[in-house]
């Protein structure tokens, strides 16, 4: 080696893992809530995801629980129900408290989003016209509240037939609520194609941007503004789709209620969903603030370790980056997140290998009727009380993995409404556990 | 009696890919790579449409899942369809091949439709087709250039100059060109002799590209310098473009040209046990992920999986994070910096790695600018037609950059940095500056 040039003290190493007290796979709600709780109880945390999660496609509100698995509801206190929930059921795993605890982190962390007050649900109008038992909802759909007795105004834009607003009118009409409720459609100023993004309307909304109306530039939100005025009679609120505004939502509000002289709130949306997004950021956003790291874009495939993971890798054309950490966090979503797949012969968890139960029948995996009860929508790993997923026999795969979110199995959150709950619930838990093991 | 199938016969199809995954053969046969498995994977979710730049300022943009998995069956069922003309409005940014939760090939599908679209549907003659024949040909007008760097940054800002390529070649005159190195980095490699540390484990070739240099040397300099105090022999193989300008205007022959010379030097570097690592994030991301989807080359998986972006592979093999937590730094960069992650760094995996390694060292603060994309994409915002556009997309960045705390930039991608230099005058510089000034002194 020449001396003509300066080189480092330390003598290198041919392959070193990037290394962390813990590591979280999985960056929807529940890996994003197991690396913040980590994070919080100051721990090293990286969280690795393979590309976007299904966070973007939910529709922004944090159920809790809204029905029973009997299909009992919609419940008022989502909190009296945990005791009578199956034993395998992850709210019974982690506990009550943990569920409270969990829960308080979320609006700690998620300062936009209301309905922490209480424990009872809030009830909010969908893009369907249904009625939604609900924890958490964000600030610009606070305005919706069904049980709130003003009459409401709701307008659609023809462009965008997700949300039809006579329709939800209607919808919302039959299922009683305490309110008196009308649906107009118009066309967004500017005339934008059929299949214009939400994200163009949002950034239309948001800057103001110019759009021709009859032959004139004009601003967007005050075109709209002009649009919604003659159509509103003595109602004090208007719901609009969700596409107010994408980074500064708030601002958007304001603004159209400043100019209309009522509230406005946004109807939580079907995919793709701005107001998931926006929960997506500012979760990203939060993890940030807690000195965690993280990386998105490549898949976890493989690992070393017998009794414990010792390093997992991720793959990036071929090449294996590998990653390595004293506690591991799985959080890699459910069917369709693709935390747990299946073939015709087997239903699997695909990095680890961990043991999902089902049946070796396949047609023994769905009910017949098409809203029945469904055994896949209950596939998943089985975890100890430490949320660690467990072999057939019921012991920990792993000594330091634990699983979090959709990955774990034993309860059905599209019919109960539970999805987000769970997440937020056993993402905290296995982040606080892994932390303080880790340390 | 019912005609519907017995259910003890229902045979479902496997829902979704993996690896040994064999699609029915119901479409035509192809001459090109298969994109059946990622149009089949496609379940609509639009989170690429969510994440497309373009799609945000322009509703007449129809968005990657048109122009992807919609656009590739259109293309399979009916025998006359053309490409739809708004794939030369995609900027080739790949962010809604980043973010597609079902790993959905959009690179690819873009890339191929794209040169399809060039290839049969787009005029030789026309003045467009030649300006971006030239755009995406930037090497060869950088040869030229460097060969007489001081006359060429002369009359390339030169106003009647640049009026004229308005006029004729539709080349926006807001932009300034690049400034080009009065030495190169390869002349100063030969001057300086080439490798100056030698190693019979640790080598590493280094791409290059055609930026680091023409125009900004310093940024390969510093990387020969970093490897070598890492105990690395640095390699420097013969190389053309990766062939990026090329994918994003359609001009596959172009790009394939330039690859097989690239893949037969540079795997005859791995053979000599050496990785390949690029300094510019859109070459790394072609040399790995394009490389492989769009030709068949002999050796091109091979480099592919031995490819890597310059710092995550400081990061790997090396102790730059312990070393950086122990350094200072002091002098010209001594700064606080407004980091813009490259769009094809994002796609990589690599959209944090500066903030990350900096987060530590003392006498700099690093801050991301968001997730924002710059919106010039290489030669998208050197198109007198998208230039506009191309600024509109990057107002988010720059206004995010302003408001940060530092007045001066940063990012690894060469045209990111020129954009953001045209849209706030700030100083742009590479991490690996920092990387040099904070270990070498």
């Amino acid at each position: 080696m020449s001396l003509a040039v300066q080189t480092s003290r330390l003598t290198g190493v041919s392959e070193m893992a990037i290394e962390s007290d813990v590591l979280v796979i999985g960056g929807g709600l529940a890996g994003l809530s197991s690396a913040i709780s980590a994070a919080r109880e100051g721990a090293d945390v990286r969280l690795v995801t393979y590309k976007q999660s299904t966070l973007r496609q939910a529709s922004g509100l944090i159920d809790v629980l809204g029905y029973t698995p009997n299909g009992e509801g919609p419940l008022t206190d989502p909190y009296d129900a945990i005791p009578e929930l199956p034993e395998e059921h992850p709210y019974r795993i982690v506990g009550e408290d943990t569920v409270r605890d969990a829960m308080s982190m979320f609006d700690a962390v998620v300062d936009t989003y209301r309905g922490g007050h209480t424990d009872t649900n809030a009830l909010l109008p969908t893009y369907g016209g249904t009625v939604k038992p609900t924890a958490r909802y964000p600030d610009g759909a606070a305005a919706g509240l069904a049980s709130d007795d003003r009459d409401l105004l709701l307008v659609g834009f023809e462009a965008m037939p997700d949300f039809d607003a006579p329709h939800v009118a209607a919808h919302l009409e039959a299922a009683g609520v305490p309110f008196d409720v009308r649906g107009e459609t118009i066309q967004f100023p500017g005339d934008l194609m059929d299949d214009a993004k939400v994200t163009r309307y949002a950034k239309l909304l948001e800057n103001n941007g110019p759009v021709e109306v009859r032959g004139r530039e004009r601003g967007a939100r005050d075109a709209l503004v002009e649009r919604l005025n003659p159509l509103i009679e003595n109602e004090q609120r208007i719901g609009l789709p969700a596409v107010l505004g994408d980074a500064d939502a708030a601002g958007v509000r304001a603004a159209l209620e400043a100019e209309l002289g009522t509230e406005v709130f946004e109807v939580p949306a079907t995919p793709p969903s701005l107001p998931g997004v926006r929960l997506e950021d500012r979760l990203f956003e939060a993890l940030d603030e807690v000195g965690g790291n993280f990386e998105s874009g490549n898949p976890v495939v493989s690992f070393d370790g017998q009794d414990r993971v010792e390093t997992v890798y991720v793959d990036k054309q071929d090449a294996r980056i590998p990653f390595s950490a004293e506690q591991y966090v799985l959080a890699t979503g459910g069917l369709v997140g693709k935390g747990v797949e299946s073939d015709r012969e087997h239903v699997y968890e695909p990095i680890f290998d961990c043991h999902v139960a089902h049946s070796e029948d396949r047609y023994d995996w769905f009910d017949e009727d098409v809203f029945g009860d469904h055994p896949f929508a209950g596939f998943g790993v089985d975890p100890d009380p430490e949320l660690r997923p467990l072999d057939g026999s019921g012991s920990p795969e792993f000594e330091n993995l634990r699983a979090a979110g959709s990955v774990l199995g034993g309860y059905d959150f599209a019919a109960e409404k539970s999805g987000s709950g769970v997440s937020i619930a056993t993402g905290y838990h296995a982040g606080r556990i892994a932390a303080q093991e880790a340390q | 009696m019912s005609d519907a199938r017995d259910p003890t016969q229902f045979d479902p199809v496997v829902p979704n890919t993996g690896e040994e995954y064999e699609p029915l053969e119901v479409f035509p046969e192809d001459e090109g790579f298969d994109l059946r498995p990622g149009a089949d994977s496609c379940y609509k979710c639009s989170t690429c449409d969510t994440n497309c730049p373009v799609a945000e300022v322009d509703d007449d943009f129809p968005g990657p899942k048109f122009q992807g998995p919609e656009q590739w069956r259109l293309k399979q069922t009916d025998d006359d369809y053309e490409i739809d003309p708004s794939i030369s409005e995609c900027s080739n940014c790949l962010r809604c091949d980043t973010s597609c939760p079902s790993g959905v090939n959009l690179a690819q599908m873009h890339n191929t439709a794209r040169g399809e679209y060039v290839d049969n549907q787009v005029s030789k003659f026309s003045v467009k087709y030649v300006r971006n024949r030239i755009l995406a040909n930037y090497r060869t007008s950088a040869y030229f250039a460097s060969m007489v760097p001081r006359t060429a940054n002369f009359f390339m800002n030169f106003g009647p100059v640049r009026w004229a390529m308005e006029k004729v070649m539709h080349i926006p005159s807001e932009r300034e060109f690049p400034e080009f190195a009065t030495q190169t980095f390869r002349q100063w490699w030969a001057e300086r002799g080439g490798a100056k540390v030698h190693s019979e484990d640790k080598k590493i070739a280094y791409f290059h590209g055609c930026y680091s240099n023409y125009n900004t040397p310093e940024v390969a300099k510093a990387l020969v310098r970093i490897y070598e105090y890492f105990g690395y022999e640095v390699m420097v193989p013969e190389q053309k473009c990766s062939g990026t300008p090329m994918f994003a205007n359609g001009m596959l022959d172009d790009a394939r040209r330039h690859a097989e010379t690239n893949v037969e030097n540079l795997t005859a570097a791995i053979e000599d046990g050496a990785d390949i690592v690029a300094s510019c994030t859109s070459c790394s991301m072609a040399l790995r992920n394009e490389y492989p989807e769009l030709f068949d080359i002999d050796g091109i998986d091979d480099l592919a999986a031995h490819t890597y972006d310059a710092i995550e592979y400081l990061r790997i093999h090396t102790d730059v994070r312990q070393e950086l937590e122990q350094a200072e730094i002091s002098g010209e960069l001594a700064d606080e910096f407004a980091y813009h992650a490259p769009c094809h760094a994002r796609n990589q995996g690599l959209e944090r790695q500066a903030i990350e390694l900096f987060r530590n060292l003392d006498g700099v603060s690093v801050e991301d600018v968001g997730d924002s994309c710059s919106g010039i994409s290489g030669t998208y915002g050197w198109k007198s037609e998208k230039y506009e556009k191309s600024m509109e997309i990057g107002s988010e960045m720059f206004e995010h950059m302003e408001e940060s705390e530092g007045t001066t930039g940063m990012t690894e991608c060469p045209t990111c940095a020129s954009q953001m230099e045209h849209g706030t005058g700030y100083d742009i510089r590479h991490p690996l500056e920092l990387i040099e000034a904070a270990l070498i002194k």
